[in-house]
C-alpha cells in the first residue's frame, strides 16, 4: 500500500485503512454517536451521502490541494469514514452506487490537478502510482503528454460508449496512446468508482450505534426516491426488423445475423421452438442444426452459457446497425422503447 | 459428397500428411493449445488436447482429417469444455479474404451450384433449372484475388508494426489454402487482451468509426492549425497522404474541406476507409477462443495447403502449395472456369469426362466442380 501524508488521504480518503486509521487517532465509532463535538461529523457525513445522492460532486473543505486548516483534515477523512458506516447500517445499494461514484468523481478533479502539477514533482509522482498501483496502467511522461500502452488503454476504454474513447480516434504512435491529463484521469472513472464500491461493499457493517438511527433511517426514506419504473413500447428496433426481413425473403442472413436474432428474441423471452421456424427460408435451413444452435444459445445445451443479444456497437461493426432516431443513444438492442417514467 | 470421391480425397490426403509431415508447424506451447479436426461428410471433433509432433503425426494418419485446426489461445486445461479450459492468453490472429474485398474480378470466376439439382450457373438468387433457392457460391480465385489480398497484408503490417509496435519478424504471414491470408502476431502487449479489446483494435485497423474531430474537422469554426500535417505518424499522417496527395497541396485541399462543411468531411472519411483501412474479418480477430487450420495442414476447400509465405511479394499459391501427387485420374467434371495449378492451365470443362492430374483433381472435387469416374 501507498504510505500517504496527511492531506493525501483528506484527497483520497478510500486509501486509507478504516479500522486504522481511527485507531490511531483514538477514537472509537460510538463516541461519534454520544459526544457532542463529534456529533457534527456525523452530520457532515451525512450531507457527504445527500450530495453524491443528488448526483452533485461533495464540496470539500480543502482548498487548493490544501487543508484550510490543520482541524479540517481530519473532518474530511472522519466524514468519508462515518459515511460509509452510515451507509452499511442503512444497506442501500443504490446510496452506495451513487457515493461511490460521486467520490470517484471527487478524488478525480484531485488527480488530474497532481497529475498536471509542474512545480510539485511528488504530487505528479504519487498521481501516477496510485493509477498504477490500483489499476495497473503504467502512464509516463513524454512532452506535454501522458502515454499509456495501447493493451491498457484498451481495457479502461472499451467501457465508453463515446466514440471519441475508440483508438482510432486517439493520437496512437509506437504502441502508445497519448492523453492529456484529464483524459488520462477520465479513462479510469469507472474502474475508480467500483474500487471505492467494492471497498463499501466490503467492509463490515457494524452493529447500530446509539446516535445513528436517525441518519440512518432518514438514508433509507431517501433511497425510496430513487425507485423507477420502465415500460416498453414491445417494437422490435430497425436492426431486429430488417434480419427478420431478410430471413422471411429467404434471403441469405450472415452467422453475426441469425446469432443477433436469436439472442435478442431469446431475451424476450421467446422459447426455442417458436424462434425455429423463423429460419426455416434460409438456403442452408437444416432443422436439426437450428434447434441445436438455438438451444446453445438458450444454454439449455452445451457449456450452459446464455449468450447475450451483442451491443450496438458490435453491430455496426458488422453492418447490422440501421439506427433510426427513436434508437436514441441506447447501446443494446435490447433497451429499444424503454422508457423510464 | 459421394463415397468414392470421399476415398478419393482421403487417400490423397493421407500420402500428403505421409509424405509433407515436415510442412506442419506444431506451435510453440503446444500441449497448453486446443486442437480439433473434421472428417469428410463430418461433424467437428475438437477439444483435443496433444503434446507433441508425434502425438499430433498420429491423430492424422489415424483419421486422415480433411481439416486440422489448433488454437490460438493457451489455456491450463485445453481438452476440457470451453468454460472449464482456464484461458490464459491468445496470440493476435488477421484473417483477410478475397471475398470481402468487393473485387470486380470476382464475378469472372465465381458460379452458383445447386443443392438440389446439381446444376452449375452464374445465377446467384434461385437455380436456373430447378428454381431452388438452396444454392451454394464456389469460386476459384484469381491472381488478381490473390494480389488484392497481399496489399491488405501488407497495409495491416504497416499499422502493426508503425502503430503498434509489433516488429516485423513477429508478424507471420500464411497462405489460408483458399482465399486469403492468416497473419499471426506474437510476443505483442496484446496477447492478454479480451475479445472487447481485439474488437477495438480491429476497428483501429480497418479505420472504422471515425470522427472529424480526429483529423482537426469540427462542427463550428473549424480551425485549420488543427488539420493533419504530413509528416504525422499513425492514422494522421496517412489521412494527409490520401487526402492531401501532396504537401505543396495541402493548404488547398484544407480550404476546400472547411468549405464542405461536417458531414462532407464525415463522408470523405468513409470513403477513404476501404482504401487505407486494412480489410481483415474483424469476427476472426475478436474470438479468443477460436481455432484456426493448422499451418501446414490442407485445406479441404482446395486441396492446398496453409503455407508459411517467405517472400509474400512473389508468393504464388497456385504453384507454391499444390503439394499433391501427378497422377492421372479420370474424373467427371463440370467446371465452367479456367484455372491454373503447378504452372498448368485446366478446364473449362462443361459436363466432360477428362483425365487430369491428382492434384487437379483433388481441387475441382474439393470445390464440387467433379466427381471421381
Amino acid at each position: 500500500m501507498l504510505a500517504l501524508g496527511q492531506d493525501e488521504i483528506a484527497k483520497y480518503p478510500f486509501l486509507a485503512d478504516a479500522g486504522q486509521y481511527l485507531k490511531d487517532k483514538g477514537f472509537t465509532l460510538e463516541q461519534f454517536g454520544t459526544d457532542p463535538d463529534l456529533k457534527s461529523l456525523v452530520e457532515k457525513a451525512f450531507n457527504r451521502i445527500e450530495v453524491a445522492a443528488d448526483g452533485k460532486i461533495y464540496h470539500s473543505d480543502l482548498i487548493g490541494d490544501q487543508a484550510s486548516n490543520q482541524a479540517a483534515l481530519p473532518r474530511e477523512v472522519f466524514s468519508f469514514l462515518l459515511a460509509i458506516v452510515l451507509l452499511k447500517l442503512s444497506g442501500m445499494t443504490t446510496l452506495i452506487k451513487r457515493f461511490a461514484l460521486a467520490e470517484a468523481r471527487r478524488a478525480e478533479k484531485y488527480l488530474e490537478k497532481d497529475l498536471a502539477n509542474i512545480s510539485d514533482e511528488s504530487k505528479k509522482q504519487l498521481a501516477i502510482r496510485i493509477i498504477d498501483d490500483l489499476f495497473s496502467v503504467q502512464v509516463k511522461k513524454q512532452d506535454d503528454y501522458f502515454v499509456i500502452p495501447v493493451s491498457d488503454y484498451l481495457k479502461h476504454s472499451i467501457n465508453f460508449h463515446e466514440r471519441e474513447w475508440k483508438l482510432i480516434n486517439r493520437h496512437v504512435e509506437n504502441g502508445l496512446v497519448f492523453l492529456t491529463p484529464h483524459e488520462t484521469v477520465r479513462l479510469i472513472r469507472k474502474e475508480l468508482g467500483t474500487y471505492i464500491s467494492s471497498k463499501i461493499i466490503n467492509a463490515k457493517t457494524p452493529p447500530m450505534i446509539s446516535g445513528f438511527e436517525e441518519p440512518v433511517n432518514k438514508l433509507i426514506s431517501m433511497s425510496k426516491k430513487f425507485t423507477t419504473f420502465t415500460i416498453t413500447t414491445g417494437e422490435y428496433p430497425p436492426c431486429i426488423k430488417h434480419a427478420i426481413e431478410i430471413l422471411e425473403k429467404g434471403e441469405n442472413l450472415p452467422h453475426s445475423g441469425r446469432f443477433m436474432v436469436a439472442t435478442f428474441l431469446l431475451s424476450k423471452g421467446q422459447s426455442v421452438e417458436e424462434i425455429a421456424p423463423l429460419f426455416k427460408n434460409a438456403p442452408d435451413y437444416n432443422e436439426r442444426v437450428t434447434l441445436y444452435q438455438l438451444n446453445h444459445l438458450a444454454g439449455t445445451s452445451g457449456s450452459g452459457t446464455h449468450y447475450s443479444c451483442p451491443s450496438c456497437e458490435k453491430l455496426k461493426t458488422q453492418n447490422l446497425c440501421f439506427a433510426i432516431p427513436e434508437c436514441d443513444n441506447i447501446i443494446n438492442p435490447l433497451q429499444f422503447g424503454k422508457k423510464r417514467i | 459428397m459421394q463415397e468414392n470421391d470421399i476415398k478419393f480425397l482421403e487417400d490423397s490426403f493421407k500420402k500428403y500428411y505421409f509424405e509433407h509431415f515436415d510442412l506442419i508447424r506444431v506451435p510453440n506451447r503446444t500441449s497448453e493449445r486446443e486442437f480439433g479436426f473434421q472428417k469428410f461428410n463430418s461433424g467437428m471433433t475438437r477439444h483435443i488436447s496433444i503434446k507433441d509432433d508425434k502425438e499430433l503425426h498420429l491423430l492424422l494418419m489415424k483419421n486422415i482429417p480433411s481439416d486440422v485446426y489448433c488454437s490460438n489461445a493457451c489455456y491450463s486445461f485445453p481438452n476440457l469444455p470451453m468454460n472449464e479450459k482456464d484461458w490464459k492468453d491468445a496470440d493476435l490472429i488477421f484473417d483477410i479474404d478475397a471475398k470481402d474485398l468487393n473485387l470486380e474480378c470476382r464475378k469472372n470466376h465465381t458460379i452458383y451450384k445447386c443443392n438440389e439439382c446439381s446444376e452449375i450457373s452464374t445465377n446467384s438468387n434461385n437455380c436456373s433449372k430447378c428454381n431452388s433457392i438452396k444454392i451454394e457460391k464456389k469460386s476459384l480465385p484469381c491472381k488478381n484475388c490473390i494480389d488484392a489480398s497481399k496489399n491488405e497484408v501488407y497495409k495491416l503490417s504497416k499499422i502493426l508494426t508503425e502503430d503498434l509496435d509489433v516488429q516485423q519478424n513477429d508478424i507471420h504471414v500464411y497462405f489460408s489454402g483458399n482465399e486469403g491470408f492468416h497473419v499471426y502476431v506474437y510476443n505483442s502487449q496484446f496477447q492478454q487482451l479480451g475479445s472487447r479489446e481485439r474488437s477495438d483494435l480491429t476497428d483501429y485497423i480497418m479505420f472504422n468509426g471515425v470522427i472529424p474531430e480526429t483529423f482537426g474537422m469540427k462542427k463550428f469554426k473549424p480551425n485549420r492549425l488543427s488539420f493533419p500535417d504530413f509528416e504525422e505518424k499513425g492514422w494522421r499522417g496517412r489521412f494527409s497522404k490520401e487526402v492531401y496527395g501532396s504537401k505543396s497541396k495541402r493548404s488547398k485541399i484544407i480550404s476546400e474541406l472547411i468549405t464542405n462543411g461536417y458531414s462532407s468531411f464525415q463522408k470523405t472519411l468513409e470513403d477513404i476507409s476501404d482504401k487505407i483501412g486494412s480489410k481483415i474479418d474483424p469476427n476472426v480477430t475478436m474470438d479468443i477462443h477460436r481455432i484456426f487450420r493448422l499451418p501446414g495442414s490442407l485445406n479441404s476447400k482446395s486441396g492446398l495447403t496453409k503455407i508459411f509465405c517467405n517472400d509474400l511479394a512473389k508468393f504464388d499459391p497456385y504453384i507454391e502449395a499444390s503439394f499433391l501427387g501427378e497422377n492421372s485420374v479420370h474424373v467427371m467434371a463440370n467446371c465452367p472456369i479456367e484455372f491454373k495449378l503447378k504452372n498448368r492451365k485446366f478446364g473449362p470443362y462443361f459436363n466432360e469426362k477428362v483425365s487430369v492430374p491428382t492434384y487437379a483433381a483433388v481441387y475441382m472435387i474439393c470445390k464440387k466442380l467433379a466427381t471421381i469416374s
